[in-house]
């Protein structure tokens, strides 16, 4: 088998190429935060909060195939900040009231501003005006929470196969919709598996019934799922 | 040692962050002997002393034109100034009204669902501002203490610190809204 070497934060790895700088970090215990990444799904890199520095260039660590003789900086002052902004982004582009979800207690994205020391968001708030949609008889999406990882979508078309999630809309606009854009209490292509559920990193997608702080996602189980269906 | 002088102010929340304070337990016997509170909403004091304080604490987003006009007195009369909880730190709750129309609500609220007194508060009352916001879009700020409301241990560590000189470490957990 190939062998390459790449240096991430200065340590020299041997692995082997096709893999991912994030596939390489994690296994070799060097954290990088992640949003839109879990394990058993496809990497997009829509979130950048894994990005890197590649020799002076900034990389999605999820979606960049190391190569040899790569070197790869994982916390560098600029990479750290770039990654801090991004994470206000995320939170002035939506209404995370975080002392009143469901999730709270339970986010990655509250998690997230721990970890990455944001102090306060430093751009303007946008508060936008979204529609929350309980249609659902078990379900409901509340899209003021949603950061537009697409873990759902994913998890719908390549784990259940259902389809049923799609981005509409682009930019500040962009949203995630049920089918056609219907109600999701009508979207008939919906298996109410409640996969989308459990790999949301947030209180967008959430259980009926939870209360404030209630509620506890199990992504992993998607994780364990789809090595199954790989491995037998 | 002089007393660290203090000032605490609540705009547009819900008094929790000040409930916090006050939960600070047993430390509250030993800052009394450290500080001296001026204006708050503890002590009923409305102003600001003319030689301004050191630290000031604010609670709540701000979200009408009194408020507006408090935050920026406050700044210019205090060393330091912290934002208190999540509504000072982002909106919060009281931002949840953004985007809608702060005469039309007024008008849903006090208009024709009051049946005995239908003026609408305008005269006695601050108006709202066009939308609620953070503490820091409108005035510099030092400190931010998140949680609705900040833990009354995560309060007590800021402000032990501040009055001993110190720069409060704010890592971590600390920075864990709601």
């Amino acid at each position: 088998m190939e062998r390459i070497t790449v240096k991430i934060d200065g340590r020299e790895i041997v692995t082997s190429p096709g893999r991912t700088i994030l596939e390489v970090a994690v296994e070799h215990g060097i954290r990088i935060p992640t949003l839109c990444h879990l394990e058993g799904l496809s990497d997009v890199g829509a979130c950048r909060l894994c990005i890197v520095d590649v020799r002076g260039q900034l990389v999605t660590s999820c979606t960049t195939r190391v190569a040899d003789k790569m070197e790869v900086l994982t916390g560098t002052d600029a990479v750290r900040a770039y990654r801090r902004t991004i994470l206000e982004l995320l939170f002035a582009e939506g209404n995370h009231v975080c002392a009143f979800c469901v999730s709270n207690g339970g986010c990655e994205l509250q998690d997230l501003a721990c970890e990455l020391e944001m102090h306060s968001v430093t751009v303007p708030y946008a508060y936008p005006r979204h529609r929350v949609d309980a249609t659902h008889p078990r379900f409901l999406i509340d899209r003021d929470r949603c950061v537009l990882c697409g873990r759902c979508v994913r998890a719908c078309g390549e784990v259940e196969g259902a389809r049923t999630w799609n981005f509409a809309e682009r930019g500040s606009q962009a949203r995630v919709i049920t089918d056609l854009d219907v109600d999701w209490g009508t979207a008939a292509s919906c298996t109410s598996c409640g996969k989308c559920v459990e790999v949301c990193p947030t209180g967008a997608i959430v259980r009926k019934g939870e209360s404030n702080g209630e509620m506890r996602k199990k992504p992993e189980v998607i994780t364990r799922l789809k090595e199954r269906r790989t491995h037998g | 040692m002089a007393k660290v002088r203090v000032a605490t102010m609540w705009f547009s929340g819900c008094a929790g962050c000040h409930m916090s304070l006050l939960d600070i337990d047993e430390t509250l016997i030993d800052l009394a002997g450290m500080i001296t509170l001026f204006n708050s909403p503890i002590t009923d004091l409305k102003v600001f002393p003319e030689e301004g304080v050191d630290v000031t604490l604010i609670e709540g987003a701000v979200g009408n034109e009194e408020q507006l006009h408090l935050a920026r007195t406050a700044r210019q009369k205090s060393k330091i100034l912290i934002a208190l909880g999540d509504c000072a730190v982002t909106g919060n709750v009281p931002a949840l009204r953004n985007g809608m129309d702060p005469d039309e609500m007024i008008a849903n609220i006090y208009g024709d669902k009051v049946t005995s007194n239908g003026a609408l508060p305008y005269e006695a009352v601050p108006h709202l501002l066009g939308r609620v916001r953070p503490l820091a879009e409108v005035v510099h700020v030092d400190y931010f203490l998140h949680g609705c409301p900040p833990p009354a241990g995560l309060i007590a560590k800021a402000v032990l610190a501040l009055v001993a000189g110190k720069t409060p470490e704010l890592a971590g957990p600390d920075l864990k809204f709601g």
